[in-house]
């Protein structure tokens, strides 16, 4: 079981189609054939070189489906490299991946040339040896076992982990969501996802299976996309939000898209804005649009909101229908979902928790640290939703985002989705930020329309809108006016971003609930909860990384937070090391906690300060630098 | 007979097909294709039985009777599959939208 069998199948099927065309490249095109051949002579290639991993450091073009599907007949794993990460950021993953076959670009290959490690060849030169070369001799590695590919996920804090797809993994998914030889000979699929992406590597894949013609768009505008989507006739195409919501803004003032061959326009990859998707109806209406939710950690997607849904929910007098609109659909052949609170029991109908997958498609492993697949072969997706009666998914934000506010738990998904239904919100964001009263207090920063004035009234106005919707716990206490919200380039919300932001200076020395920022958090909480005996509840981010602790203790609870370099404002010493912070509201009973577990003193170190003595401030400026605790200890 | 596991690929002994497995009963599965049994290696020289004769097609999946067997055949041929004398029948694909 190897994705080289899905192109072997898809060349002795309809081997002289056109299987990829690279409009930046002169409109240059490949065959399945001719793909099949070059597979094979890479292949041959890449074994020759004894690299242990194929490392694709480009955009979308012809070497790159080539290099994917080379790697597989070879046995090698494939490597696609983030190109818009920083020299030194690329340096580190490429390290990981040694020794390594690259391909790269003209430009970058001199920087590569010469490095221990690092076989390098630019992609002309790749795809002028694969493609003149013969490689149908070549033996083929099978095992589904083998490694596929290694995707580095775009986790916006730490180091990116390398999420691990076996042969069997991605072939699952082809062969179970995908009809093979499907697609009729004039289809063609505009691809505008990076090859570093989960989507690029699936559309590659499902694309090849299906025969559907793949024209590449390396470098995604919405001028480029509609020019080149009218001018290569596309019949199906994959956005994420922020791409469709460019493309709806370029075609303002046009009645329709004028792209009646567009046949399906799937979407996935982040929360859809209502308006965008509305409007993007309207615009391209003998389109079928399609929303998909998946994962790196799933061989891409998982559930599907098809064109019958959307159009069943968008028609239907109920509501529990209609709402089915902003769901991602049912779970496809073979994948089962499960929502389960925190302590890991099922929830039921309409519950809100953290969503599990189960299915052949499922990977949930990441290299050096194995797999988080459960016994039974669950996955925790860290993402966070619920199912209704009929078993549609609706998403609400990460398992974290969970505001906490007076003991009250509440989504800021909902919050964010009542305040887009205002007319004069384009965009939204809702995070919980320190709050003395309440531990955590709900904040949201807006984008406005442009021709709605951002002032005092209009926070009133909206404020005053949410409590018409939700209960007064929902109301956010501020509100703030942004041009635009962070998102990253995928469509994901970086709600950490959002977070820092609206946690001003002045507003965490306000806290009321003691923080610790600390470097390392895995060994503060070894100090704490074995050295101190101090209870501890343990929280995971996003990432699988311990994200904070909460600490009991008497008449306080005390929260211990990764310190994050780039959100909260770079926590850092005069040594260059990240530093903790203490805050508290009675440095006298806090001390009195550390002594009584017979700890003499606090450990050398450790300043506690209460909150309104707190006025240090680092080199930089920055408020709060003190060492670490467990480094002295 | 044959272990068959997911992932495994077969060949016929009497024609062209080959299918690769994607799900399999545990134990001993008497897998044919044209009436004999496939096997990893090549051609015996047999023909194809004439009660196994309606061929194969790529890209198509088969199933048995209770679905613990499912094959995908990656290469087309005259014969077709059977389990202990019993056509495998091709399975009805859910048509599912486009995703990527």
């Amino acid at each position: 079981m190897n994705t080289m069998m899905l192109l072997e199948m898809a060349m002795s099927g309809f081997g002289d189609r056109v299987a990829f065309t690279d409009p930046a490249d002169g409109g240059s095109s490949i065959t399945y054939q001719e793909l099949y051949d070059a597979a094979g002579a890479a292949a041959h290639d890449i074994r020759e070189s004894g690299a242990s991993r194929v490392a694709m450091l480009d955009v979308s073009n012809i070497a790159v489906p080539v290099a994917l599907f080379a790697s597989g007949w070879a046995g090698v794993p494939y490597v696609p490299i983030n190109y818009r990460l920083t020299g030194e950021e690329i340096d580190a993953l490429l390290a990981r991946v040694t020794p390594a076959y690259l391909v790269t670009d003209d430009e970058r290959l001199p920087h590569f040339q010469d490095r221990d490690g690092v076989d390098a060849r630019s992609r002309g030169t790749f795809l002028g040896a694969a493609r003149s070369g013969d490689g149908h001799a070549e033996q083929r590695s099978m095992d589904p076992e083998d490694v596929g590919v290694l995707l580095f996920t775009s986790g916006t804090t730490g180091i990116p982990k390398a999420a691990v797809l076996r042969h069997k993994h991605l072939v699952s998914y082809i062969v179970s969501s995908v009809e093979f030889m499907s697609a009729a000979e004039d289809e063609a699929a505009l691809v505008c996802v990076p090859p570093y992406h989960v989507a690029g590597i699936a559309s590659t894949l499902s694309s090849v299976y299906a025969g559907r013609r793949v024209v590449q768009l390396a470098n995604f505008s919405a001028d480029a996309w509609i020019e080149t989507a009218r001018h290569e006739r596309i019949t199906t195409a994959f956005v994420v939000p922020t791409m469709l919501s460019r493309i709806v803004d370029a075609l303002e003032g046009e009645k329709t898209a004028g792209m009646s061959h567009l046949q399906s326009l799937s979407y996935g990859g982040g929360k859809m804005p209502l308006s965008v998707i509305e409007k993007a109806m309207a615009l391209f209406p003998d389109t079928d649009f399609t929303n998909a939710y998946g994962l790196t950690e799933t061989s891409s997607t998982i559930t599907v909101l098809g064109p019958d849904e959307h159009r069943a929910a968008a028609t239907s007098e109920a509501e529990e229908v209609r709402r089915r609109l902003v769901s991602v659909g049912i779970p496809l052949p073979g994948i089962e979902i499960e929502i389960r609170d925190d302590e890991g029991n099922a929830l039921g109908t309409d519950q809100r928790g953290e969503i599990y997958v189960r299915g052949e498609q499922v990977s949930g492993e990441y290299e050096d640290r194995g797999s988080t697949v459960d016994t039974e072969g669950w996955f925790p997706t860290r993402d966070a939703g619920f199912l209704d009666a009929e078993g549609y998914l609706f998403l609400d934000g990460r398992a974290d985002d969970v505001i906490v506010r007076g003991g009250e738990n509440m989504s800021p998904g909902e919050i964010e989705d009542v305040l887009l239904a205002h007319d004069a919100v384009r965009d939204a964001a809702v995070v919980g930020v320190p709050s003395e009263e309440w531990g955590e207090a709900v904040a949201g920063a807006v984008v406005v329309n442009s021709d709605t004035p951002a002032n005092d009234d209009l926070i009133a106005d909206l404020q005053d809108w949410v409590r018409s919707h939700m209960r007064s716990s929902r109301v956010p206490e501020s509100i703030a006016f942004w041009p635009e919200l962070p998102y990253n380039e995928t469509g994901k919300l970086l709600r950490r971003v959002v977070k820092a932001k609206l946690t001003a200076p002045a507003q965490n020395v306000r806290a009321a609930m003691p923080l610790l920022y600390v470097a390392d958090i895995e060994r503060s909480r070894a100090f704490y909860c074995d050295q101190l005996g101090f209870t501890l509840t343990n929280r995971w981010d996003a990432d699988g990384r311990l994200n904070w602790c909460q600490l009991e203790m008497e008449g306080a609870t005390i929260m211990l937070q990764s310190a994050e370099p780039d959100d909260l404002g770079g926590l850092r010493n005069g040594h260059g090391d990240v530093a903790l912070f203490f805050l508290c509201e009675n440095v006298d009973d806090l001390h009195e906690q550390f002594t009584g577990r017979g700890v003499d003193a606090p450990p050398p170190t450790v300043a506690f300060y209460g909150m309104r003595q707190l006025s240090v401030r680092d080199p930089d400026g920055r408020e709060l630098c003190f060492e670490h605790p467990v480094s002295a200890a | 007979m044959a272990t068959l596991s997911a992932g495994k690929r077969m060949k016929s002994a009497v024609c062209a097909t080959e299918i690769m497995v994607i799900a399999a009963p545990d134990g001993e599965v008497d897998l044919c294709c044209g009436g004999t049994a496939m096997g990893d290696g090549e051609s015996n020289g047999g023909a194809v039985d004439a009660d196994h004769a309606d061929g194969t097609a790529i890209g198509k999946r088969y199933v048995n009777e209770d679905g613990s067997l499912e094959v995908l055949c990656v290469k087309a041929g005259e014969g077709s599959l059977s389990v202990g004398g019993s056509a495998l029948n091709v399975k009805d694909a859910k048509k599912l939208p486009k995703t990527d």
